[in-house]
């Protein structure tokens, strides 16, 4: 059976000249399944905060840091981590617990706007927090209307 | 990727330019162009955005500790230009509340 999503993985050396490629590659990933100007700008912003603060927080010297995208019909995941290596997708995803809300206020007076803007700008945002690393996953959906626009463009092909 | 932040006086108002996108990697240069203004007493600075394309947190952030400077050292400071875009940036974070924004300018119909 195949799985209901395309998943793309990247991975970069945590400096900040290159939060604008990831972020340019996300809005172009995001565009190609449908998700209006708007929800595009969100997801660069979401992207940018996650991949910055690996940038700044995750190393002493240099260090990488992995971006996935999972695409599906309806919706895109986004998982940041600073783990050197590649991971399994859906083990990762299967780790991450809710992130409450009363987190979120604390997390605003230590660490400033990046995790609020996230929080903010995609539907849904979960931390991961193990030996390893920190991994940022967050989902953001389609509106309604563009996924059937999407649909309608796939079936005509 | 490209940002420039540049100001010019004019009759009492000092106009800043800001231009292009604001990220991590941009930030250091939109600081120090806005750390090398000398703020005097009773000066009125006013930052154009127009022709910014992207901001995220780490932009915000400059924007506010210059805001503090400029307040603590006696001056005004009103950011100008804003997209719709970056308007609802500043909203969401509560910023727009706490500083003096203004969105871009509308053509008047005459």
């Amino acid at each position: 059976m195949t799985k209901p999503f395309d998943y793309v993985e990247m991975k970069f050396p945590a400096k900040s000249q290159y939060v604008s490629v990831i972020r340019l590659t996300v809005s172009s990933l995001a565009s190609r399944i449908g998700f209006s100007y708007d929800d595009i700008e969100d997801l660069k912003i979401a992207v940018s905060e996650a991949v910055t603060n690996v940038v700044h927080h995750a190393y002493e010297g240099a260090g990488e840091m992995v971006i996935g995208c999972a695409m599906y019909e309806e919706k895109i995941e986004l998982m940041i981590s600073d783990y050197g290596s590649s991971f399994e997708y859906e083990t990762v995803k299967s780790t991450v617990g809710p992130y409450h809300n009363e987190q979120s206020i604390e997390n605003l007076r230590e660490g400033g706007l990046g995790l609020y803007l996230m929080d903010a700008l995609m539907d849904e945002v979960l931390l991961a927090n193990n030996d390893s690393g920190v991994t940022v996953f967050m989902t953001k959906y389609i509106a309604r209307e563009q996924v059937d626009e999407v649909a309608e463009k796939v079936t005509t092909q | 990727m490209d940002m420039k932040v540049y100001f010019k006086e004019d009759d009492n108002v000092l106009r800043g330019y800001v231009e292009g996108e604001i990220d991590a990697y941009t930030a250091p240069q939109l600081r120090d162009g806005l750390e090398a203004v000398e703020v005097t007493e009773g000066l009125n600075i006013e930052v154009d955005l127009t022709n910014v394309s992207y901001i995220d947190s780490t932009g915000l952030g400059i924007f506010v500790a210059f805001y503090k400077r400029v307040q603590r050292e006696g001056g005004n400071v009103r950011l100008t230009g804003l997209s719709e875009r970056i308007k609802h940036l500043f909203k969401i974070t509560g910023l727009s509340e706490l500083m003096n924004i203004e969105g871009e300018k509308k053509v008047k119909l005459s």
